[in-house]
Formats: C-alpha cells, structure tokens, sequence
C-alpha cells in the first residue's frame, strides 16, 4: 500500500497544485481504504483485549466467588493459611488512601493551575509547567525509596508527634506512630497525583474563552474575582481533573506497597498501617501457591478493575460535559 | 504533499519493521531445532536464583550443547509450571505437599540442591552486643504477646545486656515468600498457639507488624525504625552485615546462624527417602534452627530422552562440582549425607522405564 502512495508521488503533487486536496486524496483510495481497515484492526485489537481480560479475570475468580459471594466484598479477613478471604480492608485502603491525596493535592494544583493559566508570565510559566510535569516521569519505586528513607522517618520524627500533638483528639491522629501508614501513601501519592490534575486543570481553565475573563475585568471585577468566575466556568473540567487524579491513585502499585505497611486491616488511626487492592495482589501473587487463593487474588484485581472503570467514566463524562457546557458559552 | 508522503513512508517503515521481527521471531522459534543446542526451562523459587544463574552459566561453558533458562518467579510459580508441564523443571523451597502432588500426571522428584536459613535482625539503638533469643520469646514478640524490649522472656536470656522498654516494632514481609514459609514453619513447630492459629505458609495473617516487600525491604524498614525486630534470609543479612540473633535449638544450644550452622542442621535432621522434609528445629548438635532446603522439582519419567539425559546429567553436576561454589555465594551446601540420598534420586529419573545415568 505504501508503493501505491509514494508511485502516486508526481502526479499527486500535479494535482495538488491545479486541484483542492479534495482529489488528491481520492486518488489513493485503495490506499485509504487499507489505511482504515488497519486502523480498525488496531483499535479491534485493544477493544477487544479489554474484554478478553475481563472475562479471563471472572474466569479465574470462580473459585473464591462461588465459596464466598458477594460476602467477598463486606468481608475482613484475609488468611491465606486457612484459606479466608475478604476485601474489605484492602478496598477500605485504596479508598482512604486515594482520598488523602486528594484533599492534598487538589488544592495545591488548582493553585499551581491558577498561577499558570492567569498570573505567571510566559517565560516562568514554561519552566514552571515543565518543571511539574517532571514528576510524572519519576518511576513509582523512586517515590517509594525516597519514603521509606527520607519522608517516612521525617514524618515519624517530627510532624505526626506534632499533629497528634495538636489534634490528637481526634481519633484518626490517634495511636501508635511507626512513620509507615494509610497517611504516610496518602502523602506520597498525593505528589504523585499532582502532576496529573494540574495539567488537566491548566489546560481546562485556558479552554474558558478570554472574553469571559474580559467581560469580567470590563465591569469591575478584580484580578481574582475574574478569576473565580473562571474557576466556575471550568468547574466540571477541573472535577474531571481530579477524577483522573483519582484513577491514578487508586492504581498506584509500588510506591504505596513501599510506604503504607501492608497489613489488611481496617482502623480508625491513619498512622496505622494499611494495605491497598493493587499492593496486595503485586506482593502476594508469585506465592498464591494455592487455587482458591490465586482466585481471590484475581476477584481482587476485578474488584480494582470495576472501581478504576466507573472513575474513568465519570471522568469522561464529566469532561464531555465541560466541552458541551464551554461550546454553548462560546456561542452565547 | 510532502506531509502525506512522509507518513506513508512511516507506515510502510512500520509495516517493514513489523514483517521484520516477525521473520525475526520465527528464525529463534526455529533456530534450537534446526542446531543441536538443547534448551531447558525453569521457574521458581527466588532465594537460589543467583546461584542457579551461575550454575547455568558455568554448566554452559563445560557442556555448550545445553542451555538453561531460569524464571525466578517464586516457588508457588514454579509449583503451578511444573504441575502443568509448561517448564522441564520448577524450583521451590517448601516441598509439595501431599495433596498437590497427588494432583500431578506422572511422578515429581524433589532434589535438594542448596540450603538457606532465616535470620533475626533487629535495631536498638545503642545496642552493640549481640541478642539471644529463646523459641518462647521469638513466637512472643510474633504472636505480639511481648510488646517491650525489656520483657522478662527477652531479658532472661540476655543477662548483662540493657534492654530498652520500649515497644517492638515487628516488620514481616508483605510479599509471599519462601522466607516466611520457613520462618512460620518454625514458630508452628516451637509454638502451639502459633500453629493453631496464624499457621504455616508464605503469606500468613500476621497478629501484628508491619509488612514490608522483599528482603531489601524488611531491611530497610529494621534499619529505619528504631526499636524493630524483622527476618531476613541469611545471605542477605550476611552480605549486608546485618547484627544477627543466636537462638536457643533443640539440643538447648545457642546457635548463631552460618552456612556451617545451617549446613549442619540438614545433616542432624531424619531425611526420608523422597527428600521431602522440614528441617526447621533440627536435633542435632551445632544446627541453626530456622534452616530449610531448597528443591529442584523434576518428573522422574522423562518424555524426552535427550532433554531427560541433559536434566540428570545437569543435576548429578549441580549436587557435586556445583555444590563447591555454594559456599562463596553464602549458599549452604548439602552434607554428604544429603548428596547420598540426591544421587539415588537423580539415578531414579528414567526415559521410557530406562534409567538415563547408572
């Protein structure tokens, strides 16, 4: 298919000169035709592989599905010794630990998308975009080494004796502090999630057409008023941001097992360790020596599989809804 | 125009470039049937994969005709391919149990090739002295019934040594392991209360602590935390120069662990015919108590006579001038007692009911 292109090459340029580019793609149409069927075969490919998986995964958890049912889920105990199984605690961690990066880094990149969308000028904004966009190229085992070493024996050291110092009342700063826990991932992750939403969030509040901002700074408004009304514009954007931010998280492998103490269980402290559902199944997947254990193991990773799939559907639905919502605004 | 062409040229590039490794893949997918280099395959256990790679490497260079592949995959893995017949031979560090083996088509032979041992690390700081710890105490701090370093059960056996009271920070591995198989073996055998409730295995529930993934792991966690006990195998702690507990065996003798101390609990132990055996809390004068051997798992009838020949051939090597090395990598290497009942075996592996090395 290529040669027929490139044979095409003289007359083609021919008829680029004389004609709109209209003809000069027909007259590759076998080579067009080839070109979709083998894009098509791709996207097959990987649409199909999706279900493939899916129904290898629910093949493979039979034997824990049919011993504990949908008790798998509501479960606490994790045994593999006496063969019982629950993931309770496991989707109780991903969960807590996915929300801590959140209420973390939300913030902080919504700020550091402000700055660079409205306030930085262009030669810092660059820099700065690059610089952030940087830690999402850190390999997961990196962050994890840097917690074990230097932010794990900080925080145990210094700032989790002051905050249950402070707000040891509160019984999720209460207990026990051993500088590896749910809080411990929570704060990893959430350096590892803020690349992610402040892209997205950067790019979402640049997406707010400029006559807003103009309309806004026309009739008075201050710099940050202005910007609070562009913040409103691009709300459902910046929720599909934090969406992604979330899949991310929740999907984290090595960098979590690293720093979170790996121990299936549920309590109130957040300076206890925890364990999380993509954690477990990399730690304990090479010695499931036995068939019911690799099959809980599996109903895990379908577990994890079903969570990250409603995520990245909200998310698309929410950024489908920005896109929609910006089309009408632009019209208006 | 010129961007229409480019990209056509990228494609075809690609299309090239896929026909290519296609081509490529079929050449090595033909290549050892076409030549008369016989490959294995193998997966398992871990902890003997460095010494396995050198065994390979070095059996390799003596016989250039045979080729080993190893899949350091875990010795559940190895278990799973080699039941299935998807590898020519599995590795694992706890023998099969009954009922898997029984599951099995065809018989398996366990061959023991080296041993390892788990050892107790710990960090107190400003602590130099070296600790010793009785079977009681040990199973106490992992049962988390000993909470502080300057418990009775800790203290009795460390006279003259100024424990803190402060609490036990226990650090386990979070990744199932062969480590934890031994280590749990142990605590069930010198602990009722342990083997009535967490039990043996790779991956156990663990009464308290935190879990940490891999030897490097546990290390780390112990060295971090101050006041924290953890295992790890004994070559790590050896080339890590981790401080290292003497621990009280059956004999009533305080071991510390070393491939000497290891080596001699395998000779101490009543080995059974099929090689099968724990030698977790072995009788035995000077043997280290939390010892266990490692398996090369392999059927004894062989469906391929020149794979089979090259499988016995290499094992017989493996148990005898491959045992020399085992010491320099702080592997334990078998007693010859050991070596006796593994030539049987290997002797025993047969191709069509004929034996391939008498």
């Amino acid at each position: 298919m290529s040669t027929a292109t490139t044979g095409q090459g003289p007359s083609l340029q021919k008829a680029l000169a004389s004609q709109p580019t209209r003809r000069a793609f027909g007259a590759g149409r076998l080579a067009d035709s080839l070109f979709k069927l083998t894009t098509l075969v791709f996207a097959l490919i990987v649409a199909g592989l999706v279900v493939v998986i899916i129904i290898e995964m629910a093949m493979n958890s039979q034997l824990s599905f049919s011993k504990f049912g949908f008790d798998f889920i509501t479960r606490s105990i994790w045994d593999p010794v006496h063969e019982e199984f629950g993931a309770l605690p496991f989707i109780y961690g991903t969960a807590v630990s996915s929300l801590i990066a959140l209420f973390i880094s939300v913030p902080v990149s919504i700020g550091i998308a402000i700055y660079l969308s409205e306030h930085a000028p262009r030669g810092l904004a660059t820099p700065i975009a690059f610089l952030v966009q940087l830690l999402a190229a850190i390999p997961s085992v990196v962050y994890g080494l840097w917690g074990i070493f230097v932010l794990a024996p900080l925080l145990r050291n210094q700032i989790y004796p002051a905050l249950q110092k402070t707000l040891g009342f509160l019984p999720i700063f209460q207990g026990n502090i051993n500088g590896l826990g749910l809080l411990t991932a929570g704060i990893i992750l959430s350096i590892m999630v803020v690349p992610i939403v402040t892209a997205v969030t950067t790019d979402v509040m640049r997406a707010v057409p400029a006559s807003q901002r103009e309309a806004a700074l026309a009739l008075g408004a201050t710099k940050w008023e202005a910007t609070l009304i562009i913040l409103q514009n691009a709300r459902s954007g910046i929720t599909g941001a934090v969406i992604l931010g979330l899949g991310r998280a929740v999907g984290e492998t090595m960098a979590v097992t690293m720093v979170i103490g790996n121990r299936p269980e549920i309590s109130a402290s957040l300076f206890d360790p925890s364990f999380t559902i993509a954690s477990a199944i990399a730690n304990e997947f090479s010695e499931a020596t036995t068939e019911i254990y690799r099959h809980a193991l599996v109903e895990l990773g379908l577990i994890l599989f079903v969570i990250t799939f409603i995520i990245n559907a909200t998310a698309r639905l929410l950024v489908y809804a920005v896109t929609r919502g910006q089309g009408k605004v632009a019209h208006a | 125009m010129k961007h229409l062409t480019r990209s056509a040229r990228a494609l075809a590039a690609l299309v090239a470039l896929s026909l290519f490794t296609l081509l490529l893949a079929g050449c090595d997918a033909k290549g050892p049937d076409g030549s008369s280099e016989i490959r294995m395959q193998g997966a398992g256990a871990t902890f003997p994969n460095p010494i396995y790679q050198k065994w390979f490497s070095e059996y390799n260079k003596a016989n250039p005709g045979v080729k080993f592949d190893y899949q350091s995959i875990g010795s559940g893995g190895g278990i799973k391919q080699i039941s299935e017949k998807t590898v020519d031979f599995g590795g694992s560090d706890a023998p099969m149990k009954d009922e898997d083996l029984g599951k099995v088509q065809g018989q398996i032979l366990h061959i023991p090739t080296v041993l390892g041992a788990v050892v107790l690390t710990y960090n107190i700081p400003g602590l130099t002295a070296d600790l010793k710890f009785s079977p009681d105490a040990i199973a106490g701090i992992f049962l988390g019934k000993i909470k502080k370093w300057n418990d009775p059960a800790i203290a009795s056996t460390n006279e003259g040594v100024t424990l803190p009271a402060n609490d036990i920070t226990v650090v386990h591995r979070s990744d199932g392991s062969g480590t934890t198989y031994v280590f749990t073996d142990y605590l069930s055998k010198v602990s009722p209360e342990w083997k009535n409730g967490p039990g043996t295995g790779p991956s156990p529930s663990w009464p308290v602590g935190l879990g940490a993934k891999g030897n490097e792991g546990v290390t780390g966690q112990v060295k971090q935390s101050p006041n924290s006990i953890g295992y790890v195998e004994l070559i790590y702690a050896e080339q890590n120069k981790l401080p290292a507990a003497a621990i009280k065996n059956a004999a009533g003798e305080w071991v510390k662990p070393s491939l000497d101390s290891t080596s001699a609990a395998a000779a101490g132990a009543a080995i059974p015919d099929d090689l099968r055996v724990s030698i977790t809390n072995a009788p035995g004068a000077g043997a280290y108590p939390i010892s266990s051997f490692t398996y090369l798992l392999v059927y004894k009838d062989q469906a391929d006579q020149a794979k089979g020949k090259a499988l016995v051939d290499f094992l017989w090597w493996a148990t005898h001038d491959g045992e020399k090395m085992a010491k320099d990598m702080s592997y334990a290497p078998l007693p010859a007692e050991v070596v006796k009942k593994a030539e049987e075996k290997i002797k025993s592996i047969t191709h069509q009911g004929k034996p391939l090395r008498s």
